[in-house]
């Protein structure tokens, strides 16, 4: 059964087509980055796929359930480009959020925010308010938050846009690695075209105006990835793979209707 | 992946530093001033030899304030319960209606609107009205001008606040099924509550003046506003001004105390020095 499975949608905001007969699935594991130029509808697809906003017609399926039930039964987690966090809540607080709405009590709580902040690295700094911590460390709070249930799919819409290249790398390695450890399925929306080769097992080109999916490239660089990953001649194969994919998708948005 | 803790920056100082705010050497500037101002005050009347109805000498205020203490003690006790009683009632009633209309849109664009208006109005003009709805000895009469005044700033402010929520915040609520309730508890409120401080902070200066300007139309005896205008009236400028020095320790303790509950309730914000 597929994580994820998009059915000819197709969103409309008044006038501007933002997603246009839209199909695509995804399977447990996999790792999916959404990637395209501004306006092509990657940020609107992954909040149609989290229930965050209504299709116009078509059906988003997560875990075989329709995308509303499946957010209310909490089978995803979502982190966003600005890490989001409560600044009257501590780290340990804002990671323990989404286990408070959902009735865990203190003891179990406590439990799983300490194997969480282990999993991100950030044991130490649970009782730090957000401020305090560097951008990076916000984002990874977020990640921690996201992860915390236990979600089968993690959806993330640019969640190193705002990073240094350097915190950047360092996070997909990390990510990577909390991918392998959790198991969970990523749906990963990104502007780079390096980051989406080196992170996923398929990247998903769209083109904007109106919104659709333009190519689909399997990425089929080793497991584990590393470091040297980015050295690697296949990595460049495919980065100009995808580079070329965008500019195809760019040139017939150009090209006479 | 190894992790420095050495980019964060320290915790903040805690227990009676963050509550007082400042080290006592940051308050050395403005102690400067106030002595300077009493002295240049002092030393310009002497001086210029103005006559003491016009503007007494910061030395005889002082004295009149210590000669007359017990009378000014019960004047600014009896006057500050009027402005606590309707800063209390008015801000706690405008926090309330805040809440239902940050709740319920259509109630808050009914109603914004009016509120909004209502902020720019002088309502210390209705100070003789609710003077003969109560009894003008009564201390509702001044209550109800107090807590008029403090509602509608606490209201606008704590509404600007409920509703000034991050959107990415909101759907992350939303992503993880949370109700409206549990947004406004877990979200909202938190989001707001340095707003509401700010309308809180505007509501005590308005308290005192609902209260004082309030007995200047009319109060009890040993109100503070009505010994300042009857010693004013009789030539007591000496008396007058003590009034006046009370009436400006009373805005202050009830400001003050706001500014002591902000610092004690917002541990989360890096800075809240004003």
């Amino acid at each position: 059964m597929s994580v994820v499975a998009i059915k000819d949608v197709t969103k409309r905001f008044e006038e501007t087509t933002a997603l246009q007969s839209i199909d695509l699935e995804i399977e447990p594991g996999e790792f999916v980055s959404l990637i395209g130029p501004s306006g092509c509808g990657k940020s609107t697809l992954l909040r149609i796929i989290g229930d965050l906003i209504e299709p116009t017609s078509g059906t988003a399926a997560v875990n075989g359930k329709p995308a509303r039930q499946a957010r209310i039964d909490r089978d995803y987690g979502i982190v966003f480009q600005d890490a989001v966090l409560y600044d009257w809540r501590t780290v340990a607080k804002n990671i323990a959020l989404p286990l408070e709405l959902a009735g865990w009590d203190r003891g179990r709580r406590t439990a799983k925010v300490k194997e969480m902040l282990e999993l991100v690295e950030l044991s130490g700094f649970e009782s730090h308010y957000p401020w305090q911590l560097s951008g990076g460390m916000q984002q990874r709070v977020s990640i921690a938050r996201a992860l915390s249930f236990d979600p089968a799919l993690l959806l993330m819409d640019e969640p190193f846009g705002a990073l240094d290249e350097m915190t950047r790398e360092r996070l997909n390695m990390e990510l990577l690695q909390i991918w392998e450890a959790s198991g969970s399925t990523v749906v990963f929306v990104t502007h780079s075209i390096a980051e989406a080769v080196f992170l996923s097992t398929r990247v998903v080109v769209m083109s904007p105006r109106p919104g659709r999916i333009s190519n689909v490239i399997p990425i089929d660089l080793p497991q584990p990835r590393t470091a040297t990953t980015r050295e690697e001649p296949r990595f460049f194969e495919l980065v100009t793979e995808v580079r070329e994919a965008l500019h195809l998708g760019h040139d017939l948005e150009r090209a006479p209707a | 992946m190894s992790t420095t803790p050495a980019a964060v920056q320290p915790v903040p100082r805690g227990g009676m530093t963050r509550l007082v705010g400042r080290r006592l050497v940051d308050w050395l500037p403005a102690v400067v001033v106030l002595v300077g101002v009493i002295a240049l005050w002092e030393g310009l009347i002497r001086a210029l030899d103005v006559q003491a109805f016009l503007l007494p000498k910061p030395s005889e205020i002082s004295r009149t304030l210590w000669d007359t203490r017990h009378e000014l003690w019960a004047a600014g006790w009896f006057t500050f319960q009027e402005a606590l009683g309707g800063f209390l009632l008015g801000s706690g009633l405008a926090i309330l209606v805040a809440l239902v209309l940050a709740r319920w849109r259509i109630l808050g664009a009914a109603f914004l609107p009016f509120a909004i208006a209502a902020n720019a109005i002088p309502i210390i003009a209705f100070a003789p009205i609710t003077n003969t709805w109560f009894s003008p000895l009564n201390k509702s009469s001044k209550i109800v001008i107090a807590a008029i005044l403090c509602f509608f700033p606490v209201l606008v402010n704590t509404l600007r606040g409920l509703t000034s929520v991050n959107p990415r915040a909101l759907e992350l609520m939303h992503s993880y099924a949370a109700g409206e309730t549990e947004i406004f508890r877990r979200v909202r409120i938190p989001t707001a509550l340095p707003f509401i401080f700010t309308g809180l902070k505007v509501a005590t200066v308005l308290a005192m003046i609902g209260a004082v300007v309030g007995e200047y139309f009319g109060g009890a005896l040993n109100a503070l506003g009505v010994l300042i205008l009857t010693r004013a009236r009789v030539f007591q400028f000496d008396e007058a001004w003590a009034g006046i020095v009370v009436a400006c320790l009373m805005g202050l303790v009830l400001y003050l105390g706001v500014v002591a509950l902000e610092r004690a309730t917002l541990r989360w914000v890096p800075s809240t020095s004003e």
